[in-house]
């Protein structure tokens, strides 16, 4: 088999960073899914339910952002911490990297969503009001107009999210969730083995390249505002 | 008949122009400008007053009081006014985008102002609207900004495809149906906008100054298409502009708005003609000659004075407009006239002439003038003294 630290790792340790990299791509992926899931529809509501918009509601638009909020300045190992009890009753248990999805996803929801808010409202009003006055419903400028001229940004922000969620998946460690940034301080930095850090490092750039690759580059194909 | 000046010479060679209009000048009054006495109106304004709530503490913002005006069966209707005159809350009322804060707004006799927001939904299917600024969906292509009110109305695909092919054609679009908007040009872009505004079929059309942002060639040719639209849809149509050319380009009638209110209301050759408020002139003055040249309008005074001349315009109308009057008045009078500025034109296919003459300055020869002038039933009015 090809070496592809050549040398540097011994095969064991090879077998490990692979095994740390799988379950950093499965966190990342399942909470950044799980995230969107909620965040989309979360922004798409904070940006549409301030008085005289779409969905107004602005009493619930308010508390719904402090919540947001509230989640956003909690630190992230703190949050971590203090959700164990959630995590419990979510994931069985508050230790592995199933459990570390759960305030993985908690931490990405209320990011997605603010990310998602700004990509909506950056849409021209006035595609908002041609819609209305073709006598389309809030559902239904939601739908056709909104998300749909918003997708080449929301793409871009869903690859700053995974990103971030990349950076956040190196704490869990703290909980049992494994990944390649619990690799590199377990072995990297608390038994002294540089090469393992450098490799660790390595990895991540190139996962964080090749997200921002393929992001930008699926933004780039979905948005038609610059042709001709 | 020359006309002097056009804003838009392509307006009457544009290949889009149904027959009915080649024939005759680009307004055709006697077959499309109904008489707003008999034809019912379809938009008809009652009383409306639109009134928006200050910040705290602030006093409360009045952007339309009292405005009545009709909008005839079939025909176009102009609406001009400066920016902030309150135009755009008023062509906003008629589909309900604006809630009048009093007073009735009338659409095809049903009164939008009371529906509620689901039964409005309904009812703007029938209004259709253009933008200054098109609104198009950006990652739409021409063909499926068209399709869209038709998919927010439920239609099936086939449905949908069978009513936006033509409507590409009508525009002239069918060659660019895969095109998205940034590959168009601004007036392709407007077309779309037209054509997506047809799509479902409706008996009025509202124009939200849909050619400012396009240039005088491309304004001539969407007017074109307006009237096009208008003849051959039967289609009336509601516009607000800040361009008097536009107004002389395709209105049948015109209202003159100015600081939320109705000023001046009437046939647009009518208006044109006899301009009552200063608001209404002011718009007319780049366009029918009534701004004098500078080196002339630098000189003016408002007093007569020794060896200085009067000037008189002379709006000549109807059926005086093509008689030789200035050669009548002067051989009456025995004086020699001296044309300063001169402009013959056509608004809504009527000739509509204006000149600018300077008289001798005394009050006698000037009185004299104005009476001979006024005896040929022509309107003529002493600009100031040279």
């Amino acid at each position: 088999m090809f070496d592809w630290t050549f040398g540097l790792l011994s095969p064991a340790m090879t077998d490990l960073i692979i095994e740390a990299t799988k379950q950093t791509l499965y966190m990342v992926l399942v909470s950044g899914l799980l995230g969107t899931l909620v965040g989309l529809p979360l922004g798409v509501f904070l940006a549409t339910s301030r008085s005289g918009e779409l969905l107004a509601a602005p009493w619930l638009n308010g508390v719904l952002g402090l919540v947001v909020n509230a989640a956003r300045s909690t630190p992230f190992i703190i949050l971590v911490v203090a959700i164990i009890p959630f995590t419990r009753l979510v994931a069985g248990s508050s230790i592995g990297t199933n459990a570390a999805i759960v305030p993985l996803t908690v931490a990405a929801a209320p990011f997605i969503a603010r990310l998602i808010e700004a990509s909506v409202r950056e849409v021209d009003q006035g595609l908002v009001e041609a819609a209305r006055a073709m006598g389309a419903g809030p559902l239904q400028i939601i739908t056709k107009v909104l998300l749909p001229e918003a997708l080449p940004s929301i793409t871009l922000a869903l690859t700053l999210a995974v990103v971030s969620l990349l950076g956040y998946s190196a704490m869990v460690g703290a909980v049992g969730g494994g990944g390649l940034g619990d690799l590199g301080i377990r072995f990297g930095y608390q038994r002294f083995m540089p090469e393992v850090m450098a490799t660790v490092v390595v990895v991540l750039i190139l996962l964080v390249q090749g997200v921002q690759t393929l992001g930008d580059s699926l933004a780039r194909r979905l948005d038609k505002r610059h042709r001709g | 008949m020359s006309t002097l000046r056009s804003p838009f010479p392509n307006i009457r060679s544009d290949e889009h122009l149904p027959d009915a209009t080649t024939e005759s000048p680009v307004n055709a009054p006697s077959s499309t400008a109904p008489d707003p006495q008999t034809a019912a109106p379809v938009i008809l304004f009652d009383k409306v007053e639109k009134t928006y709530a200050g910040r705290r503490g602030q006093v409360p913002v009045t952007a339309l009081s009292d405005i009545s005006l009709a909008v005839p069966e079939g025909a176009i209707v102009g609406v001009i006014g400066r920016s902030g005159a309150g135009k755009s809350t008023l062509i906003r009322l008629v589909n309900g985008l604006e809630r009048p804060s009093s007073g009735r707004v009338v659409v095809a006799g049903t009164d939008v102002a009371a529906l509620s927001e689901k039964a409005l939904r309904a009812e703007r299917r029938s209004i259709g609207m253009i933008f200054q600024h098109f609104n198009l969906l950006a990652r739409r292509t021409a063909y499926d900004n068209v399709a869209l009110p038709l998919e927010i109305a439920g239609l099936a695909r086939q449905e949908i495809k069978a009513r936006v092919e033509p409507l590409l054609e009508l525009v002239g679009l069918a060659d660019k149906r895969e095109r998205y908007p940034a590959e168009l040009s601004g007036g392709q872009k407007q077309r779309v906008g037209i054509a997506r505004a047809l799509a479902t079929r409706p008996r009025v059309l509202l124009s939200d100054e849909a050619t400012s942002a396009l240039d005088p060639e491309t304004t001539g040719q969407i007017l074109a298409l307006l009237r096009k639209v208008n003849a051959e849809l039967k289609l009336t149509v509601l516009l607000i502009t800040h361009e008097m050319a536009v107004i002389k380009a395709v209105a049948d009638r015109v209202a003159v708005i100015d600081g939320g209110r109705i000023v001046e209301e009437g046939a647009t050759y009518d208006v044109f003609a006899h301009p009552r408020h200063a608001t209404t002139r002011a718009f007319l003055s780049d366009l029918t000659g009534a701004s004098l040249p500078p080196y002339v309008a630098d000189r003016l005074k408002s007093e007569p004075g020794p060896g200085r001349e009067a000037l008189v315009r002379i709006v000549f109308t109807g059926d005086h407009a093509t008689d030789p009057v200035l050669s009548r008045v002067s051989r009456l009078l025995g004086l020699d006239l001296n044309i300063i500025q001169a402009q013959v034109d056509e608004i809504a296919g009527k000739p509509f002439g204006v000149i600018v003459i300077s008289v001798p300055g005394d009050a006698a020869t000037l009185s004299a003038v104005t009476n001979a002038v006024e005896r040929l039933n022509l309107d003529a009015e002493v600009l100031g003294y040279v």
